[in-house]
């Protein structure tokens, strides 16, 4: 477990955000927290571009497509859709790092919530009302996602083993399981390829009239307002924050560890879980062996560029969305693998710590990062100016 | 349950042995090389999560050394200096510039599979050109005792290089003044620091040396094992490597040995379908990982990871 630097221990808890300096001085902060949440993606993008350039690719073209693709016409509607997953995972992280928890298992989260939906899915409906059935199918999702958190919760609650390492072990393996339960149990046998079976058109989520957004969308956007009301008031949500914080302070004002640990656990699996239902009866309707959308690693950066505010969360994955969208046809345009968009996501995720270490030393605006995490992963030995 | 073990009793035929054990050594070089590479930075203080990354940058330089100029050890230079540079980049930003390890692990991952995959892509066009495959080399003598001498003693020669290397690390971590001052780093840097020592220049030459040694790892996956580079075609290897390191707690010796044991249950598949036997592929894959988890419930209790871990995590840690 995480030990909190001996300094910051002393002091007792309960952490309020770091007051603005001076009353002036607020306003300006909250100009320049947005310009360093905005300035990385505007880095990153400029780097993605001088990389086209090296590859002999207009950026110009690529960007252009990328805006026409993901935005213009009716392909906005397409970045909705993907919005709800992303949304969803956006809120699972949200939910373990603000309690200074890494949650890396998501991956096989997502996957196993995707196989049981369609697994029991064609089922459900025929024995069941639609509304149940959406009941159920996104409870089971739930809970295979918050079942393969148990073992790195455990761990992580009882022995204090690193959760980074469990839950990412628990993801290779939930990805094989997954693949094993498609080409297995689950797999349609009138298809030669190995995949499940879909689920019936007329069964998936409804569309909002007028659009082909389906409905899970405005399922992950209130869920993902109830869930920031949670988390900013509400005592769980205070008390994952007092936990992300500084455990030892955590400990000493009578909050159940574990407990803590375990729940913020289970909950970020659910989420994730119920992200695989809602693209599952949304969009794809079906699982093939091997597949994969890892969302999780794309969402992590804005994540953290909302600073763990569910609020700013939206518009940050809403712009993820468009760029994936539209960045998916456009980089076939140009003749590159989509992977090219996992290396502006990196360079968002290099570009935001750069931007963080100039303005801490600054002092400017609050961090990306919980002080918790902050302080975990701070190098020993790096000179730091106490704050007043 | 009998048929299981009947089974398994007409399983290990002695060429099912051979071509296990010599499977599992081949498998074991990339993770042994990654994982003593893990285990120099994770001593100094410094949890590399980006070695997926490192491995990734140094398979596809590696390849196209060994491409470019017909030679293996030209591919294991460039994959060396391939992983050398994606480790500068974690130099900088968490070692000297003290930002959080993990995102900038995480961010490294992401950018050497996206960049490795964009580049062969652009340079390749959806070719995967193949390399000649390289002569083993037999050691004479040993390589003629039953069952263990083909599969231990027939190899590339950077199968012997890396139990070379094993041993090297091990001899500079216990007797020599540079392991002291890593360990150092690691285990109490505020003493190093009193002594007069650099902690940050410790501990940079130390993820630079992991990096090296992951592209190597990397490259030996491109050029020996697969002859190709195709995207992502590490494969959680770095993952493995890391718990490899911890598991080991850092001891080169037990680093070898956990990959072998890793490297065993990678190649078990290959050794499978010998035997006519057909698991799924899906199965076997997460053999080594399921092996991983069951060994962090079992030793949960010993206290062999949180310390491990926290030494470069607190700030002060005493």
């Amino acid at each position: 477990m995480a030990i909190a630097a001996e300094d910051r221990a002393a002091a007792p808890a309960p952490p309020a955000p770091p007051p603005a300096r001076t009353a002036t001085g607020r306003g300006q902060m909250v100009v320049l927290t947005f310009v360093r949440s905005l300035v990385p993606v505007v880095l990153a993008l400029l780097a993605g571009a001088v990389l086209l350039l090296v590859l002999g690719r207009s950026p110009v073209r690529f960007y252009s497509d990328v805006w026409r693709y993901g935005v213009e016409l009716n392909n906005w509607q397409n970045s909705a859709v993907l919005m709800a997953p992303l949304l969803l995972m956006a809120a699972a992280l949200v939910v373990v790092f603000r309690a200074n928890i890494w949650n890396l298992g998501y991956d096989a989260q997502y996957l196993l919530g995707a196989v049981f939906v369609v697994g029991y899915g064609p089922w459900m409906f025929a024995h069941f009302p639609r509304p149940v059935a959406y009941a159920v199918l996104f409870v089971i999702a739930g809970l295979a996602g918050a079942i393969w958190t148990i073992v790195p919760a455990l761990l992580r609650a009882y022995f204090g083993t690193n959760e980074i390492i469990t839950t990412l072990m628990m993801s290779f393996i939930g990805i094989d399981v997954a693949n094993i339960l498609v080409k297995g149990p689950f797999q349609d046998p009138t298809v030669t390829i190995p995949q499940t079976k879909t689920i019936p058109y007329n069964d998936m989520l409804p569309n909002i009239p007028g659009t082909h957004i389906h409905v899970g969308f405005l399922v992950a956007l209130g869920i993902v307002l109830v869930l920031h009301y949670l988390l900013t008031r509400t005592s769980f949500g205070l008390r994952l924050q007092v936990f992300g914080e500084n455990p030892k302070a955590a400990r000493h004002v009578g909050i159940n560890v574990r407990r803590l640990i375990i729940s913020s656990f289970l909950w970020s699996g659910f989420l994730i879980g119920v992200s695989a239902a809602v693209d599952i009866l949304g969009l794809w309707s079906y699982v093939r062996s091997n597949w994969n959308p890892s969302y999780g690693n794309t969402v992590i950066p804005f994540v953290f560029l909302a600073r763990l505010n569910l609020l700013a969360v939206i518009p940050f994955v809403a712009f993820y969305a468009v760029l994936s969208t539209g960045g998916d046809l456009a980089t076939q345009a140009v003749s590159l693998p989509t992977d090219f968009l996992l290396v502006i996501v990196a360079l968002i995720l290099l570009f935001m710590t750069i931007i963080e270490f100039l303005g801490r030393r600054r002092e400017l605006g609050q961090s990306y990062l919980t002080k918790g995490l902050r302080e975990a992963l701070r190098q020993p030995l790096v000179r730091r100016r106490r704050s007043p | 349950m009998t048929a299981v073990l009947a089974a398994a009793s007409g399983l290990f035929t002695q060429s099912f042995v051979t071509a296990l054990i010599a499977g599992g050594v081949l498998a074991s070089i990339p993770l042994m090389f990654t994982a003593v590479g893990e285990a120099i930075s994770e001593r100094s203080g410094v949890l590399n999560i980006g070695l997926e990354g490192m491995m990734l940058v140094g398979a596809y330089t590696g390849f196209l050394g060994a491409y470019e100029a017909h030679s293996m050890w030209v591919g294991f230079l460039t994959g060396a200096l391939g992983g050398g540079v994606a480790a500068a980049l974690m130099v900088v930003l968490s070692v000297r510039m003290g930002l959080d390890q993990i995102v900038i692990g995480i961010a490294i991952t992401l950018a050497g599979e996206g960049i490795t995959s964009v580049l062969q892509q652009a340079q390749f066009g959806g070719a995967y050109p193949r390399l000649p495959a390289y002569p083993q080399v037999a050691i004479p003598g040993l390589d003629s005792i039953p069952i263990l001498g083909k599969s231990l003693f027939d190899q590339p020669l950077v199968v012997y290089f890396g139990l070379g290397l094993v041993a090297a690390v091990a001899w500079m971590f216990s007797r020599t003044r540079w392991g002291l001052e890593l360990r150092a780093a690691g285990e109490k840097p505020e003493a190093l620091d009193a002594a007069g020592v650099s902690v940050l220049n410790t501990r940079s030459y130390a993820t630079l040396a992991t990096g090296a040694l992951a592209g190597v790892g990397g490259a030996y996956l491109s050029v020996i094992a697969a002859g190709t580079f195709t995207p992502f075609m590490t494969q959680g290897q770095g993952y493995m490597a890391i718990v490899i390191a911890m598991l080991a707690r850092g001891r080169p010796v037990w680093v070898a040995v956990a990959s072998f044991v890793f490297g065993i249950s990678l190649s078990l598949s290959t050794a499978l379908q010998l035997t006519g036997i057909n698991i799924s592929a899906d199965v076997i894959n997460m053999l080594p990982f399921a092996a991983i988890m069951l060994a962090l419930v079992i030793f949960a209790r010993s206290a062999y990871l949180p310390p491990a871990l926290a030494v470069p995590y607190v700030r002060g840690a005493r």
